[in-house]
């Protein structure tokens, strides 16, 4: 996403620093998305102010409170409602909403796919962990068959969604996945997606250290792939996008699988923005418009 | 007894009801009558049965009434449901060809319409209502003219032939009743003034617009969609965002998100929208973003009956959000209340940074009243409260704009803190549906404290106290020593004012209450008008008294009897008055009337 044309003249890591720190686990993968996001937003120069980090409810939602710029900690699931709501009113600010999986692609799938179709002009980015870690490790939308929780104790039988081809499916204008220990690579991606205009979608294998011992750093560490490191991947190209989404197993890919740029964003789509952002017009409707309005009633 | 004309057309869905019910309409309203609407439908695109009530007259029309004087029925259907409901004085003008009248009570003018004859049925499909119009217009006494000038408008769109054939139709069906019906005994008069006739989903959406909104979303839900419909039809013209989203949810959420971005955003539904919005009321409390929702109330439970009216979600909206936390519940009292109520709703939601919601119902949202448009008033006050949207402060908030302080939730004694939207500097904070501390900081998580908690709780509740100052208790309508008390809310003021003129008029003084404010609820006020009450009697729309029941859990006041009505269909003023004379008469304390029109 991006509309800010405005630069600060100089960030530091240590402008980002929020009121409190992270109370996630020891090694909670979070840290690594907290950290490349403070990077992302230091490089790209937004001011603090203009900048609105949004999320629902999970331990991946807490970020906002991490982080030195505006924020809104909002109802399990509800996040990309919020902030579509709020990215209408005030279309210069740069908005980042954040969360889990079980937050997005369980009790918050309705707005996920509805957000992404409309083209908000905003980062999503998901902590990925295929598991519910606040609630104490129950089987999340993205856990895999056969994976054993507390709530599925004989083992998942409920195929996962695939968030990278719901993603595709669903109309959003940048698709990319990255991974928490991929500290470079995961900033470049937010930077993207920052910048991109349109729904970016950055979907972050964030390993649960306390309760997915499935999905674990080194599960992950010799199965990730970047597509960067293939010259001849396109990634303009949808069809190609939707199969490599499709991969899973020895082979994962991560990075930047589609983008296109050539899709109206939904606030500029609409004429009533022409003059500036909502939250700047005038309230009051002129007297001879409000005139008209009565004298079509008589 | 003042003087009112009702005509009531009737027919299949499809079957073009409404456009003769808006012609009407509008030559009573340009005519200086005051008037009323009220259609009766179903959940039906085609087919069904639909009946439209426009009841016309010199003085203020505030419901249907309790008369049909001319029914127009568009199908056998019709004629059979409703020709046993005309009394002596009224007519019937229907179409020969097609619908065989049954037995009219002596005194009702039969007026069979020899529509081949008149009008060329194959080129105009709907010639039998078009000169049923003429014929009408001619027997109330109407000069041609008005009715020419209103199809001259009603038809232009579709060009001089369409106008020209639709002028000679109704001049047909006029002269036609000038030589073969007699006219009806009192004709209602020409007065000076000029009316503005709508719905009151158009007059909230237009309170809204007169509010300042600037953010407007919604599902479509009967019978709230009409609001959504003024909204996006008018939203380029007012400079309004206007979003129709994937559900209710997704609605509250995102006005919440718009609101706290600073504009002033409103949603409406219906109780099944209200529902599923519950949990979004109480992050508005948490997070202190005031937002403004509207309940059209249907007839439920569950989907219900989706066309039809009901005062039943009192308790939902009371109990709507877990948790205490301080909010507004209003009730509209008409259509032109529709309009007044929402620039102040908003006014004390903003100032006090909570949820305001409005409880309207079918009756209203799609009734049709005449209103002064001088009630429709763009100019009124807008009161956005202690906000801050730029650096400088904004007013309210600038003792606390210095860098790094700022406190979005500081204690502060009237419980409310200025507000900073996003994209101010320096007032750089989160705000969490976690309890918080008053930077914004979780106390929910990490170091629960029992002190910052209480003392966030009390925070917030002692807004409490503001908003019951910051809104007018009821008051007492009529002679104060009446015979009998009536005590409504919402929607019934005008029927139960109307049942009150009739019961007065007939020896029986009454007098009225009628509560707009749900909460605050003003119960002390509520309390010293009843003291001295004779005989009270709650009147509500619903089965078990939901009104009655709340008013006993904050006051202890228990009424003398009560009137409800739950099948869908509104009070007409002869229910009320009839229940009350039981009542006095000691036969019952609860009277539920039946309704007499089968739709």
């Amino acid at each position: 996403m991006a509309t800010s044309v405005q630069r600060a003249s100089q960030l530091t890591l240590a402008d980002m620093k929020g009121k409190v720190d992270p109370d996630w686990c020891p090694g909670c993968g979070d840290f690594g998305v907290l950290a490349a996001l403070e990077k992302a937003l230091v490089e790209l120069r937004i001011p603090n102010h203009n900048v609105v980090a949004i999320s629902g409810i999970g331990c991946s939602s807490n970020l906002p409170g991490y982080i030195n710029t505006y924020g809104m900690h909002t109802l399990h699931g509800r996040a990309l409602a919020v902030a579509t709501g709020l990215k209408l009113a005030n279309h210069e600010l740069t908005v980042i909403v954040t969360g889990g999986d079980g937050d997005g692609f369980g009790i918050g799938g309705n707005h996920f796919v509805h957000t992404m179709r409309r083209n908000v002009d905003l980062l999503y980015i998901v902590m990925d962990n295929q598991i519910y870690g606040l609630t104490t490790g129950q089987t999340s939308p993205t856990s895999r068959i056969g994976m054993k929780t507390k709530s599925m104790p004989f083992g998942n039988i409920e195929a996962p969604v695939n968030p990278i081809s719901l993603a595709l499916a669903a109309g959003a204008t940048f698709v990319a996945r990255g991974y928490s220990g991929e500290q470079k690579h995961l900033t470049e991606l937010i930077k993207q997606g920052i910048e991109h205009k349109g729904f970016s979608f950055l979907d972050v294998f964030s390993p649960c250290v306390t309760y997915n011992h499935d999905n674990t750093y080194q599960w992950y560490r010799p199965r990730v792939k970047k597509l960067e490191d293939d010259s001849a991947y396109d990634a303009t190209d949808w069809t190609a996008a939707m199969e490599k989404s499709l991969l899973w197993g020895d082979e994962i890919p991560i990075g930047k699988f589609f983008e296109r740029t050539d899709v109206p964003t939904l606030h500029g789509s609409e004429p009533v923005l022409n003059e500036g952002p909502l939250v700047h017009l005038d309230a009051r409707v002129p007297p001879d418009v409000a005139r008209t309005f009565i004298e079509e009633l008589m | 007894m003042k003087q009112t004309f009702a005509i009531a057309i009737g027919g299949a869905a499809g079957q073009g009801v409404a456009t003769p019910g808006d012609i009407f309409a509008k030559i009573f309203s340009r005519r200086g009558l005051n008037l009323n609407a009220y259609n009766a439908y179903q959940s039906i695109i085609r087919g069904g049965h639909t009946l439209l009530t426009i009841r016309a007259g010199p003085e203020k029309v505030t419901n249907m009434g309790d008369r049909i004087d001319l029914l127009i029925p568009l199908n056998q259907d019709t004629m059979d449901r409703h020709l046993g409901l005309l009394r002596a004085g009224a007519a019937c003008i229907y179409n020969a060809d097609t619908i065989k009248p049954g037995v009219a009570a002596s005194g009702v003018q039969l007026c069979p319409l020899p529509v081949s004859e008149l009008a060329d049925i194959t080129r105009n499909k709907v010639a039998q209502n078009t000169l049923a119009l003429g014929a009408g217009l001619h027997m109330m006494g109407i000069g041609f003219p008005a009715l020419e000038e209103v199809l001259r408008e009603q038809f232009k769109k579709k060009g001089e032939a369409v106008v020209a054939e639709n002028i000679g139709v109704a001049r047909a069906g006029y002269d036609y009743a000038a030589a073969h019906f007699r006219a009806f005994a009192n004709p209602l008069p020409k007065m000076e003034k000029r009316y503005a006739v709508l719905s009151g989903n158009t007059a909230l959406a237009m309170g809204g617009a007169a509010a300042g909104v600037k953010f407007y979303c919604a599902y479509p839900m009967s019978p709230s969609t009409g609001v959504l419909h003024w909204m996006a039809a008018h939203a380029r013209k007012a400079g309004i965002m206007v979003r129709q989203v994937e559900d209710e949810i997704g609605v509250i959420n995102m006005a919440i998100g718009a609101a706290h971005g600073g504009v002033r955003a409103m949603c409406a539904t219906s109780g099944g929208g209200f529902a599923l919005m519950s949990e979004g009321l109480g992050m508005s409390a948490m997070i202190e973003t005031p937002v403004v929702v509207i309940n059209c109330q249907r007839a439920g439970p569950s989907t219900g009956v989706p066309t039809k009216t009901e005062q039943g979600d009192l308790w939902q909206m009371l109990g709507a959000a877990f948790g205490d936390y301080p909010r507004v519940i209003a009730a509209p009292l008409d259509i032109g209340d529709c309009f007044k109520l929402i620039p102040e709703i908003f006014n004390v939601a903003d100032r006090f940074q909570c949820p305001g919601l409005v409880l309207c119902d079918l009756l209203l949202s799609e009734g049709r009243l005449s209103v002064d448009p001088k009630d429709l008033d763009f100019s009124t006050a807008i009161d956005r409260g202690e906000l801050i949207t730029s650096s400088n402060g904004n007013g309210a908030g600038a003792e606390v704009a210095t860098n790094g302080s700022y406190k979005r939730y500081k204690i502060t004694e009237s419980g409310i803190s200025p507000r900073a939207v996003p994209g101010v500097p320096e007032h750089i904070h989160t705000v969490a549906t976690d309890e918080h501390m008053e930077d914004g900081v979780l106390i929910s998580d990490e170091f629960t404290n029992p002190v910052k908690r209480r003392a966030m709780m009390e925070k917030r509740m002692r807004k409490v106290a503001g908003i019951e100052a910051a809104v007018a208790p009821p008051k007492l309508m009529g002679p104060r020593d009446a015979e009998v008390t009536l005590i409504g809310w919402g929607s019934t003021k005008g029927v139960i004012e109307e049942s009150c003129e009739i019961l007065n008029e007939q020896g029986i003084s009454a007098n009225h209450l009628q509560i707009r404010w749900l909460v605050p609820l003003h119960g002390e006020a509520i309390l010293q008008i009843l003291k001295g009450a004779r005989h009270t009697i709650i009147v509500e729309n619903n089965y078990s008294g939901q009104f009655a029941r709340y008013l006993r859990s904050e006051t202890s006041f228990v009424p003398d009897g009560h009137i409800r009505k739950y099948d869908g269909e509104p009070f007409m003023p002869h229910h009320i008055v009839e229940a009350v004379k039981e009542q006095l008469a000691g036969k019952t304390k609860l009277s539920v009337p039946a309704h007499e029109i089968m739709v």
